[in-house]
């Protein structure tokens, strides 16, 4: 084994050279904390791993059979002092890595303002941090700056030394967001918003890709993330704001449609409510956010009468598609408002967008027709009446 | 035929179902077809189905099913194998614009499928099938507490196999990843027929799983030889009841979450949906907590391996005999409180996520004071390094450093720079590989000569064992350096190009161990055809400590004539201390459960009722469910449960076997 393990290590050698070990040396102040507990941990616990495998070669060595001056005791099987060595040193190994992790994963909770912008520099309290609302999409990301109101496709650009806030949720399935030089990683869920915040210390071009497999464009879903200057970075929203465009619900009912591959893409203006709608699942024009919805339950529901909303109610942007002998598909157009006291709204309301590219690219989708069994199984449901 | 007859027969089955357009599928057909042709041709010309049916199919005898359990695991192991060997060479060619040979609609079900049968069909058949073969022997019993209850169980475990190979041919298997998490793997996002391929293959082996658990809970809770009270059951024995504890308690969670994933898919719920007030982080949690007690599952039996083989090989008492009990016991309890580490990255506040890194890093604790007794076994021992105890040293070696990648992927902070990167898929497959793998071959070493009454042979072992060690090394290692370079996993192209030498290094690796395989299989071959030079008499090759070995290789129907007593938890090695006498005579009658059909045609049913409920065929799985309840219902009238083997011939085998001993000597 040996002699081919030496073989191994000369392509191993030539490879070393040019190769990027972004999870070791970091751009940012999170990922280059998160770096040393890795290291730190790995110290420690290389204390214990190092004499057990070092031990295992020798016993393995010292008693094989053809040794005979080693002693040899077949029924002893037992010894205090041993026992308490090895259950002993194993848990104070422990005891320091969970106090490490107790304190650790607390100062590096991605929920919590950071503290400092490295080392060294405190965080200017005076100054917001920079804002973006990150969207996982099908099989992109969107990426909307609220405080300059731009948007961009799979590009992302801060300033360096400060503080970046990152609210993250996705359109449709699951993924995670993760810049590997500025920090760790958190998933991006349909309806839910997870946080994160960092900063990137060294200017320069990162990768950031999705660490959560999404279906079948996946891997084209990576963005380069630039740190910049602060001239850097206003030159780049200056340029984005010019290349003009405006990004509203309509184009992003658009945009949120499977495709793979992205190039970058820019919006100089972008809707101020869209990230909420999106986060809401209610970008449509006429559907019920979630938001609302909650604060019906919240007020315990509409009764029965409420019914007729809450029965089919359906966020989710391809409407239900029906399944096997589920209900027919619907959807719940909306609440009462002024300008609509019945409950009808003003665009004409045609359930689901389009469908179609729901397996990727140059993939055909399976014929499917769900049984139209809700009228005989489960009887008549009552019909959203928008 | 109108559209809608044709619907009400078939389903959504269809001839657009046959993946005709992927040419690499065809070729597995076409292959798979042959050889299959020929085995079936075969099996008809020498005229063996009648032996095979009434000796294998319909047999309750616990050793034959776990001979079979074990041919499962290693089929199946094939075509495991063959899905990682596609990755590598996916993986290794899409680099500089490439898109490799597969497609992302074919290379998201290999990935899928490799993890689902390595764990499900690979990994599970092989722990099964040794829990099975050697837990009855070593605690002298003459089969399992339920025998017919076990022919049902590998049954229901080979319909699930059935199932995910039938998606191969017919149709396709899920995109979503080994767990299937939602959304993605509801209706929405995946409405073909692959995730319910994966639903109801789990579904139909998971009954078969967790029948078997309480199965071998019974029997070693009550079928233990005089004597051999708990705190002297062999190692191996407690392991596998925690494992079997374990499986009873978290398999129920996998069945449920898959049955109300399979209600959003079918009837339309919302536990899982985005809307409604489902939410896949429900399942996410639920998956989990069967998830991760099914990795102790598996290697706590492999724990129990390594103890006996260390023990035996080194000549010598197992070391804190005691201490490791407790370490079994403590690690099957603390694996129900870990579950949550498997994503940190969901977002739970730092308290959540500190103390389920803290409970993980707890287990490190007993599994640190099981490789020091392993260590201190040997200390001061004779080890003789015939192949089970290459592959445990291997083990040791190996899972240490699995091991501490695990623990520091169970620190929060440093999971979010390595969580979902080949720095995670290099861990596990370094303790599952490292651990399971390597255990189950050091007990199927170990162990075959009881089984088969010659050893396996050596020079082709030792070929396999460096192939696979080899191989493990080249093909992981590389993958946790790419991790520490943040790549992540199930990437079908790349497009850095200083990656690719690692990804080939990896493939390299990959084909060792296929060169590991293959040594293994000429071995079987090759150690069947010297099996008079390699033949065991004594029915003790390796001068062990343990029941089974008290007993004929291979054992008689009945394992043990007199049921023996046990004083020392080394029992055969103390009997042998003591200057035990064979019993010669005095033989009476024994009580033994008779065949049965029954297990085979359940599971069968159960199979077409899953395959009818995948495509979508109402009639067949109506059917196939009546059918099974007719089946069932009709074998409690089955009066034919037990036959006595005649005391003439108990002596007849007896007498057999102490003229083998003499010739012995």
């Amino acid at each position: 084994m040996s002699r081919l393990k030496i073989l191994a290590l000369l392509p191993l050698a030539a490879a070393l050279s040019g190769c990027d070990y972004v999870v070791l040396a970091p751009a940012g102040d999170i990922a280059a904390q998160q770096r040393d507990l890795v290291i730190i941990s790995t110290v420690l616990m290389l204390l214990i791993v190092v004499p057990v495998m070092a031990l295992t070669v020798l016993f393995a060595w010292r008693y094989r059979q053809s040794n005979t001056d080693a002693r040899y005791e077949p029924d002893w099987d037992h010894s205090t002092k041993l026992e308490l060595v090895i259950w002993s040193a194993p848990l104070l190994i422990i005891v320091c890595l969970g106090a490490l992790t107790w304190m650790g994963t607390h100062l590096l909770d991605p929920y919590r303002t950071l503290g400092r912008i490295h080392a060294e520099r405190a965080v200017d309290q005076s100054k917001a941090p920079l804002e973006v609302d990150v969207v996982a999409l099908d099989w992109k990301w969107l990426f909307i700056y609220p405080d300059y109101g731009i948007a961009t496709v799979n590009e992302l650009a801060a300033p360096v030394d400060r503080p970046i806030k990152f609210r993250i949720t996705a359109s449709s399935v699951m993924n995670s967001f993760y810049i590997p030089a500025l920090a760790g990683q958190i998933y991006a869920m349909p309806g839910m918003e997870t946080k994160l915040h960092a900063v990137v210390n060294h200017a320069g071009t990162y990768k950031g890709f999705s660490a959560n497999y999404s279906g079948a464009g996946f891997s084209g879903m990576h963005f380069n993330f630039w740190g910049l200057d602060d001239k850097g970075f206003d030159a780049w929203i200056a340029s984005a704001k010019s290349a003009g465009g405006s990004l509203g619900r309509a184009e992003y009912l658009q945009l949120e449609k499977p495709s793979q591959n992205e190039p970058v893409r820019r919006w100089g203006t972008v809707d101020a409510d869209l990230y909420r709608l999106i986060l809401n699942m209610c970008v449509e024009t006429g559907k019920m956010c979630q938001s609302e919805m909650m604060a019906i339950d919240a007020k315990g529901g509409a009764g029965h009468q409420g019914l007729n909303n809450t029965l089919p109610l359906a966020y989710d942007k391809y409407a239900r598609r029906g399944t096997a002998l589920g209900p027919e598909p619907s959807f719940v157009a909306g609440t009462c408002t002024p300008d609509a006291p019945q409950g009808k709204t003003t665009a004409s309301i045609t359930a689901p967008v389009d469908t179609a590219p729901l397996l990727g690219a140059g993939l055909k989708r399976p014929s499917f027709t769900p049984l139209k069994s809700s009228s005989f199984f489960l009887g008549q449901r009552p019909k959203s009446d928008s | 035929m109108s559209p809608d007859l044709l619907k009400l027969i078939f389903g959504r089955l269809g001839f657009e179902s046959l993946p005709l357009h992927e040419p690499i599928v065809v070729g597995t057909f076409a292959v798979v077809a042959l050889g299959g042709a020929a085995l079936l041709g075969g099996l008809t010309y020498f005229r063996l189905w009648g032996y095979l049916w009434r000796e294998w199919f319909t047999t309750v005898d616990h050793k034959r099913i776990g001979i079979m359990y074990m041919i499962l695991g290693i089929v199946m192991l094939l075509r495991g194998f063959a899905d990682a060997l596609m990755m590598r060479g996916q993986q290794m060619l899409a680099f500089n614009g490439s898109e490799g040979y597969l497609n992302a609609h074919h290379y998201d079900q290999v990935f899928t499928a490799h993890g689902v049968i390595m764990i499900f069909f690979v990994a599970m058949p092989l722990v099964t099938g040794l829990m099975n073969y050697v837990v009855p022997l070593q605690i002298g019993a003459r089969d399992v507490s339920f025998p017919f209850l076990n022919n049902f169980s590998f049954w229901m475990t080979v319909g699930g196999a059935v199932l995910v190979m039938a998606s191969l041919f017919i149709g396709e298997f899920a995109r979503t990843g080994w767990l299937a998490y939602p959304p993605l793997s509801n209706i929405g996002y995946s409405p073909d027929v692959g995730v319910d391929y994966y639903i109801w293959a789990l579904q139909v082996a998971g009954v078969g799983t967790t029948l078997s658990g309480i199965n071998l809970i019974c029997t070693i809770v009550k079928l233990r030889c005089p004597g051999m009270t708990m705190m002297k059951m062999p190692v191996f024995t407690w392991t596998s009841l925690c494992t079997n504890v374990l499986i009873v308690a978290s398999f129920p969670v996998l069945t449920v979450v898959l049955a109300l994933l399979s209600l959003d898919r079918y009837v339309g719920t919302n536990f899982f949906t985005n809307d409604f007030g489902g939410s896949p982080m429900m399942y996410v949690n639920l998956i989990w907590i069967w998830g991760h007690p099914e990795v102790y599952i598996l290697v706590l039996p492999a724990f129990g391996i390594f103890s006996e083989v260390t023990s035996t090989f080194s000549g010598k008492r197992l070391f804190g005999y005691t201490s490791m009990v407790y370490a079994t016991v403590v690690i099957t309890i603390l694996s129900y409180l870990v579950w949550l580490h498997h994503f940190f990255t969901m977002g739970s506040g730092a308290s959540v996520n500190s103390f389920f890194g803290i409970t993980t890093m707890i287990i490190s604790i007993p599994t640190g004071a099981k490789m020091f007794n392993w260590l201190f076994t040997m200390y001061r021992g004779r080890i003789r390094y015939e192949l089970p105890m290459m592959w445990t040293i291997a083990f040791m070696l190996t899972f240490v450093i699995g091991g501490m990648t695990g623990v520091l992927l169970a620190v929060p902070p440093a999971d979010f720079v390595l969580h979902n990167s080949l720095f995670l898929i290099a861990h596990f497959h370094n303790v599952i590989i490292g651990g399971v793998v390597f255990g189950a071959f050091a007990g199927i070493t170990y162990w075959f000569p009881k089984a088969f009454g010659f050893k396996l042979d050596p020079f082709w072992g030792k070929m396999s064992f460096w192939f696979w060690v080899t191989g493990f090394y080249l093909a992981f290692m590389p993958l946790y350096v790419l991790g520490l370079m943040g790549v992540t996993r199930r990437l079908r192209v790349f497009d850095d190009p200083s990656l690719q030498i690692w990804f080939v290094i990896a493939a390299i690796g990959a084909g060792l161990v296929f060169l590991g395989i293959l040594s293994m299989l000429v071995q079987f071959a090759v150690s069947f055809l010297r099996r008079e030079q390699l033949k065991d008499v004594t029915g003790d090759p390796w001068d062990a400590r343990t029941l089974e070995w008290a007993t004929s290789s291979p054992p008689p129907d009945y394992n043990f004539a007199f049921t023996p007593v046990v004083h020392d938890n080394d029992a055969w090695w103390d009997m042998k201390r003591r200057g035990y006498q064979r019993p010669l005579t005095g033989f009476r009658p024994i009580h033994m459960p008779s065949s049965t059909g029954t297990g085979i045609i359940l599971a069968g049913l159960a199979t077409a009722m899953g395959f009818g409920l995948i495509w979508y065929i109402w009639w067949l799985a109506a059917l196939s469910f009546i059918a099974m309840l007719a089946v069932g219902i009709g074998h409690t009238f089955n009066y034919h449960r037990d036959f006595d083997i005649p005391a003439e011939d108990v002596i007849r085998t007896e007498d057999a076997r102490t003229k083998l001993l003499a010739g012995a000597k």
